[in-house]
């Protein structure tokens, strides 16, 4: 029974149980709703929460489970001449895993019998063919009878695994049915259990927040521990070389990277910065309401394009551009995709998220110190460089911090823009690369989660979120302390 | 201003007459101003530079050039057996319907009386598609009783055709271009003129699959669109109640304790992670270690949900804030729950918040390149996803991607095909945005 169905079920019996739950209590009222603690809906939520919550949650641990426990279970099984020294278990399971939905893909079009199933082995030599004919393919590893014996098995536990499921769950989704009408006595504190329920179930959702953080520092630090295993740390964090070779010997230190990175990232902050800071001071000191009620917004469409947009224009018009314009009248190079172009587009993504972020601050300076520097004869721009920047100021380094940490993680755009070539040069023009367009490469295309350079993505992964955490909550610090300056 | 000791130089300061460094600090007050001025344009402008490029590049995508010639679809070559079986049918190969096609348009051109000097076999051939054998079978396949009738079909050119009527190719990049060469160029000029061929609006880029390397005319972004779609979905029905609940706990619920503040610091954090992170995170927790399939949208969609998951919270967090206390106040007086409070009362007026907040952050899930890049959304996928929610689990693209794919093509026709698509997704986001403003203004309350 597909779990579509299961699901289904289960869903019509919580309904069941709502209905079946409200109605006895009512009617063991007497009708009379005022003589049960709670309202007669929470009733049926109660019974609904019985039926459905014991059965779904088993559902979804078996679901999960089962996969395991039977590649383990398989895997001991498996005779010798098929689970050989040498080879990776994880191969042969696999191996026998696709066996076993070829034959489950035959029974289906009726090119097999379950009588041919049971006894996989002893019929190996028919089998392969009359699968062919239906063209359903065998891994090449079931020409081993043992082979598909051990797919035989493996579909007949799974077909076992899931009719136990089954009877599991649907036994379950009854059972709470039954307790279900048994509480429901008007002396029950109905509404009380479920909002129980209800509470716990909210404190679930917002401890994700916490699993997330948790599932990305666990993934990165254990593929990165298995990196430095193979790869020695100094040479990571001190080697001035990268060039990943798949055949052995590779070199990968990260400090090219991690220059190209920065490199890019103080040229989109040398661009962003200055714009976004005189037009967030423009709109909060100068610019009339009607100004900002169109300025703003326009500002603010530069934040919601999505990367990839800022990227092909990198690759499409500003590098071209660049280079005929710029690169190769000045003899600095020939290359389409640069620093500065990189560095360029991502300044102009970044003016949005400075200028917003500083209007706020800006606009946080209490209005008394402007009036007291405007009452003492100072002009507005003198009122803006000497009062209410300098009160501003933690704000807005904290703002640059976090535009800078923006800038480090930034994908897309040096990606199409930036090149590949992991160099350390101070020619802007040149071609250079960055952490995160390694984690790219590195990661896309087939990767083989053994070597180095697979898992160096991982440390390097790793690197770029801790860098970016320490600049994020230095900045969250800097700005909370000022803000409470002035509260 | 007034000056008391009366000096001589001070003196000639007056309303009227500015001395040296009044003048100094108003020129220095203006040019402060134009600073302001030259940002705010300096940002306009990148702004219009960006879309004007983007969209003049991409234009292009959404016409194509077409030969439209009657084709004889011999019913001996189609249909040996002459049963008009479809299976027996599926056995002839594009090949026999390639022939076809070139026979056909060898025809239409003798027929039209064009003679170009120097066009050679291959120059005609050429002229057609790679993809129209294929789109033809499919049509005949579909409908086997056209078979052995004379039909009108517009088939499409190829792309170098294609690009001399964008202006991408010319007569001279035509005579070093192995796949293309002036005389097809001139060929295609005179069945132009006849009316045979022309550029059209071309819906095919909207529902088409990616093609091959050599085929730029026939790629769309039918399937990125609907992988797109699927991981929206994935996002809605997944990070939309988790957010909102996490946020209905932490605004109304939570105690203030070590717990909650571990809790608030994460969430801040996590939205200011960068993307690729999630990506690594996506293909650590969800490709290798549950074992979920590459390239499927569920893969996609799951880092997306964690991905939006503090946007979302931090709006609706937002949107119960401003919902004032004596709403709340109100409803315990009377007697109500602290849970009957929260959904009877304060979710409800929350709502238009927080349904902005929450189409804001699945914009921006949408433009996300980076992650999906990381868990195998690059590959090359022709056969569309089936409906949900199998289909979540069957290879697709994204619009995103998709842009990127193309870009790493080495046929410049395919940067035009980039361009269209980023349109396809600058419209997508802007009705999501102009949805979120339209809520906003309607439903909106202060108190």
């Amino acid at each position: 029974m597909p779990v579509f169905w299961i699901v289904s079920i289960v869903l019509v019996l919580a309904v069941a149980g709502y209905v079946a739950a409200k109605a006895r209590v009512l009617k063991l009222a007497g009708g009379d709703s005022r003589r049960l603690h709670s309202r007669h809906v929470y009733y049926g939520w109660y019974g609904a929460l019985l039926v459905a919550t014991p059965a779904l949650l088993v559902l979804a641990a078996w679901m999960a489970a089962q996969p395991v426990v039977i590649d383990r279970g398989i895997a001991a099984d498996l005779p010798p001449s098929v689970m050989r020294e040498g080879v990776n278990p994880a191969i042969v399971v696999q191996d026998v895993r696709r066996t076993a939905t070829a034959l489950s893909q035959g029974l289906r079009e009726g090119v097999l019998t379950r009588t041919d199933l049971a006894d996989a082995a002893a019929q190996a030599e028919t089998l392969r063919p009359r699968l062919t004919e239906a063209g359903i393919r065998l891994p090449p590893a079931a020409s081993e009878p043992a082979m598909l014996g051990a797919g035989g098995e493996y579909r007949a536990r799974q077909v076992a695994g899931h009719w136990a499921m089954t009877g599991v769950v649907l036994l379950l989704a009854v059972g709470g049915l039954v307790l279900g009408h048994r509480q429901s006595q008007p002396q029950t504190r109905a509404r009380n259990l479920v909002e129980r329920f209800v509470k716990a179930a909210l404190i679930t959702c917002s401890s994700i927040a916490i699993l997330t953080t948790a599932g990305i520092v666990l993934s990165m630090v254990f593929e990165s521990a298995q990196f430095f295993r193979q790869y020695a740390w100094t040479d990571f964090f001190f080697g001035t070389t990268w060039s990943p070779r798949f055949g052995g010997g590779s070199q990968l230190g990260i400090l090219p990277l991690l220059w190209g990175t920065l490199y890019i990232s103080a040229i989109a902050l040398v661009v962003a910065v200055p714009i976004g800071l005189f037009a967030a001071i423009y709109m909060s000191e100068y610019a009339s309401n009607r100004v900002r009620s169109f300025v703003k917004p326009t500002i603010e469409v530069l934040a919601g394009i999505p990367t990839i947009v800022y990227g092909l224009f990198a690759l499409m018009t500003v590098g071209p551009m660049l280079r005929d314009w710029f690169a190769q009248p000045l003899g600095l190079g020939s290359s389409g995709s640069s620093v500065m172009t990189a560095g360029l587009v991502m300044g102009i993504m970044l003016i949005p998220f400075v200028s917003s972020l500083s209007d706020d601050i800006i606009n946080a300076v209490p209005q008394s110190l402007r009036d007291g520097a405007l009452g003492l004869g100072s002009t507005q721009s003198e009122t803006v460089r000497k009062v209410v920047l300098p009160a501003a100021l933690p704000g807005i380094v904290g703002a640059v911090l976090l535009a800078a940490s923006r800038a480090i993680g930034e994908t897309m755009i040096v990606v199409m823009g930036a090149g590949a070539a992991a160099k350390m040069d101070l020619n802007p023009f040149e071609a250079m690369t960055t952490i995160t367009v390694k984690i790219v490469s590195q990661l896309t295309g087939d990767t083989d989660f053994n070597s180095a350079e697979t898992l160096v993505a991982f440390a390097l992964g790793l690197s770029l979120f801790v860098i970016t955490l320490i600049l994020n909550i230095v900045a969250l610090y800097v700005v909370r302390k000022y803000r409470e300056q002035y509260e | 201003m007034t000056d008391l000791s009366a000096s001589g130089a001070a003196r000639k300061s007056s309303l009227v007459t500015l001395d040296d460094r009044t003048r100094r600090r108003n020129a220095a007050e203006r040019r402060f101003r134009a600073y302001g001025v030259a940002a705010i344009a300096t940002a306009a402008l990148a702004l219009a530079i960006l879309l004007v490029t983007i969209v003049g590049n991409g234009v292009g995508a959404f016409r194509q050039t077409f030969v439209t010639i009657p084709v004889t679809l011999d019913a001996q070559q189609l249909d040996p057996a002459g049963n008009r079986d479809r299976g027996e049918m599926s056995g002839v190969l594009t090949l026999a319907y390639g022939g076809l096609l070139n026979q056909s348009l060898r025809q239409s051109i003798e027929g039209a009386g064009i003679e170009v000097e120097g066009l050679t076999d291959r120059d005609i051939d050429d002229l057609i598609s790679k993809d129209a054998p294929a789109q033809i079978r499919n049509r005949v396949l579909a409908n086997p009783d056209l078979v052995g009738q004379t039909v009108e079909v517009a088939v499409l050119t190829n792309g170098r055709v294609d690009g001399y009527y964008k202006g991408r190719v010319s007569l001279a990049s035509a005579a070093n271009d192995g796949n293309t060469s002036p005389q097809q160029l001139a060929l295609a000029d005179a069945l132009k003129e006849r009316g045979l061929l022309a550029t059209k609006w071309n819906w095919a880029f909207l529902t088409n699959p990616d093609a091959s390397d050599q085929r730029p005319e026939a790629a769309g972004v039918g399937i990125a669109i609907l992988g797109s779609l699927y991981m929206m979905l994935v996002v809605l029905f997944l990070a939309v109640p988790i957010g909102v609940a996490a946020s209905i706990y932490l605004e109304e619920f939570a105690p203030k304790n070590r717990l909650t503040d571990v809790i608030e610091v994460n969430i801040a954090n996590l939205a200011a992670v960068p993307s690729i992170v999630f990506g690594i995170l996506g293909l650590a927790a969800f490709i290798n270690f549950a074992g979920l399939p590459q390239s499927a949208p569920i893969v996609g969609g799951l880092v997306l949900v964690l991905m939006t998951l503090p946007t979302i919270i931090i709006s609706t967090r937002a949107a119960l804030k401003a919902v004032p206390p004596s709403i709340r106040d109100a409803a315990l007086g009377v007697g109500a729950s602290r849970m009957q409070t929260v959904f009877h009362h304060v979710l409800p007026l929350a709502l238009p918040g927080i349904l902005t907040g929450t189409i804001i952050g699945l914009a921006q899930a949408l433009g996300e390149t980076a992650p999906l890049l990381l868990i195998g959304m690059v590959a090359f996928v022709r056969n569309f996803p089936a409906a949900p929610p199998e289909g979540l689990f069957d290879p697709a693209s994204a619009l995103p991607v998709q842009v990127y794919n193309w870009t790493q093509r080495a046929d410049p026709a395919f940067f035009e095909r980039a361009s269209g698509a980023i349109i396809v997704l600058l419209v997508l986001l802007l009705c999501m945005n102009l949805l979120a403003i339209y809520l906003r203004r309607r439903f909106e309350r202060r108190w």
